[in-house]
């Protein structure tokens, strides 16, 4: 796959000194719905703020579909729709006149068909004539969504789209965003919800202090994921491995009372039913048994304590 | 040249205005018929003419002005102040618009405005005073540098402010007086000497005596000084906010 976006050596210290962003190099398929994974402070915002133009980089390069975002800022930004995190659209606004003002700055000529489209993928329609002041919280986000969309970008960037969000925008949103991957846009979406990730994305990246410390097909993860570790308790200490029993994944547990056996659940033999036959036929006693998995969230939280 | 854009900003500009009608327009309407009871007849009926013009008639250009500064410098700073303050900045600097294009949308829109006021105002002054306009061509020459190269010092002020105070104490600490000193309600010519040369330091004397000269045919200063010195604030003002574009200021981190 070719990429969209691509950022090179980036990295952003602000005025006050403090440095959001290490260097970064990262690229972004086209077409890819991207998750970036951080917690708070980690410079999600920054690393998409300055790829949309609103905060300068300290070093680097970045280009969107090929232009570069300074020096050919025009035609990188045009391909750009941006729903930025905690921020409502100007308030005494309609929401006609606000979705209408978006698609005139991106230079887009009127389309009265395609807006209406936006509005109601939305569920804004009812609500078009109305001032932004006056809306709910939910609607004002569906709002600010739908200005994103109005220019008919290419690319997508929701910052933190779900934190404060009823369950009925969650699901609208995703629907959008489904819709919007499979009619070819890019999304790259920032959260520090790792079901979010988990559900949406097609590649996550895990960004810390403003490292990024991990890119990966969300599949590989999964398969991370999908590996279990079941402990066998033993009634009686073993020295060593008897004989026959072993088998790949199998260890002596530390002092000897614990079996420990690591598999993947995705296989269509886990091998569980051989160890526990092959064991008993070996005389050796089990106890009690526990099994545990390890979670996006044990390889970020891994990830992330490493560093710190 | 992204003139889609311009006229988003515009627009969206104007309907600020439509919707503070009351505010925008009405009330320096107000005001400036509340002047001409004031000055015009309650107090000018005492005041003899001045180089031939009523007193009434000769504070007219200069009310327009009053207006014209005051108004130029609000609406623009307001204007890009508050998307700075309310964080919808980010949609302007996140679209394809270059810098120019944002100031000639602000500062138009806002240009525009107090234009549009100016005609109004003396509109309701032609009910106190039969109006005497020689050069309708320098008059409206005046209107539209003054009302650009003010709406820019707004925008200036807009990007520079970070509080509302700030936003507020130009206009009230330097714009208003300036104007008043500058000659709206008479000539620098009855000024002491010396006071007349202080004067000559206040640029709005110029606007003033400019503009009131393409009513009457008198003014403080030649008119080619009074154009020459308007284009010179605006030449100022424009290397400003060319700084402004430059260095990206207060507008990126
Ligand atoms: N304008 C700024 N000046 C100085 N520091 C900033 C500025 N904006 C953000 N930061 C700091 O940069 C870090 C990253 O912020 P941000 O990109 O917003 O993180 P995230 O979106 O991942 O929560 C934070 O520590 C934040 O305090
Ligand atoms: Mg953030």
């Amino acid at each position: 796959m070719p990429s969209i976006i691509s950022v090179k050596d980036l990295s952003k210290t602000y005025a006050s000194g403090f440095q959001a962003l290490k260097p970064i190099t990262l690229d972004i398929e086209k077409g890819e719905i991207f998750a970036l994974l951080g917690p708070n402070g980690a410079g999600k915002t920054t690393l998409i703020s300055i790829i949309c133009g609103i905060v300068t980089p300290s070093t680097g390069v970045i280009t969107v579909g090929g232009h570069d975002i300074i020096k050919d800022y025009r035609a990188a930004r045009a391909m750009i729709g941006l729903v930025p995190q905690e921020i409502m659209a100007a308030p005494f606004d309609t929401v006609w006149a606000t979705v209408s003002m978006s698609r005139g700055l991106f230079n887009k000529p009127k389309n009265p068909a395609y807006l209406e489209k936006v509005l109601k993928d939305l569920t804004l329609w009812d609500k078009r004539d109305s001032r932004i002041v006056t809306l709910s919280g939910g609607m004002k986000r569906r709002v600010l969504i739908a200005k994103a969309l109005s220019h008919e970008p290419q690319i997508l960037f929701l910052d933190e789209p779900t934190a404060g969000v009823d369950v009925e925008l969650r699901k609208d949103m995703w629907d959008v965003v489904r819709a919007l991957r499979a009619s070819g846009v890019t999304i790259i979406l920032t959260t520090h919800y790792i079901e979010e990730a988990e559900e949406m994305a097609d590649r996550v990246g895990v960004i810390n202090k403003g490292e990024i410390i991990l890119v990966e097909q969300k599949a590989d993860l999964m398969r991370k994921l999908g590996k279990k570790v079941l402990t066998l308790h033993l009634q009686q200490k073993l020295d060593a491995l008897p004989a026959g029993v072993e088998t790949a994944g199998l260890k002596l547990g530390a002092s000897g009372h614990e079996l420990v056996y690591e598999y993947d659940t995705q296989r269509e033999r886990t091998g569980i039913g051989t160890l526990l036959t092959t064991l008993n036929n070996a005389g050796i006693r089990v106890r009690d048994l526990q099994t545990t998995q390890t979670s996006l969230e044990d390889i970020f939280v891994g990830l992330v304590s490493d560093r710190t | 040249m992204n003139y889609r854009a311009i006229w988003a900003i515009y627009t969206s500009e104007m309907m600020r205005t439509g919707r503070t009608l009351a505010q925008s327009i009405v009330s320096p309407v107000i005001s400036t018929a509340l002047y001409f009871v004031v000055f015009g007849a309650a107090i000018g009926s005492r005041i003899t003419d001045i180089d031939g013009v009523s007193y009434v008639a000769f504070i007219v250009p200069g009310l327009i002005m009053l207006t014209l500064l005051t108004q130029s410098v609000m609406n623009a700073s307001f204007g890009i102040y508050f998307p700075r303050f309310i964080g919808t900045i980010y949609e302007l600097l996140s679209a394809p618009v270059s810098f120019l294009e944002i100031v000639i949308g602000f500062v138009g829109a806002a240009a525009s405005k107090s234009i549009i006021l100016g005609l109004i105002i003396l509109a309701t002054s032609a009910l106190f005073v039969p109006l005497h306009i020689a050069h309708p061509f320098w008059m409206i020459v005046f209107l539209l540098l003054t009302s650009i190269t003010f709406s820019l010092l707004g925008f200036i002020i807009g990007i520079w402010a970070d509080g509302f105070e700030k936003l507020q104490i130009i206009p009230l600490l330097i714009i208003t007086p300036l104007t008043f000193l500058g000659g709206t309600f008479y000539s620098t010519s009855v000024l002491p000497p010396l006071w007349q040369k202080i004067a000559l330091a206040n640029p709005v004397v110029y606007l003033i005596s400019g503009f009131r000269w393409s009513f009457y045919e008198i003014s403080d200063v030649h008119i080619g000084v009074s154009v020459a010195m308007t284009l010179v604030f605006l030449a100022i003002c424009l290397a400003i906010t060319g700084w402004i574009f430059k260095t990206g200021y207060k507008l990126k981190n």
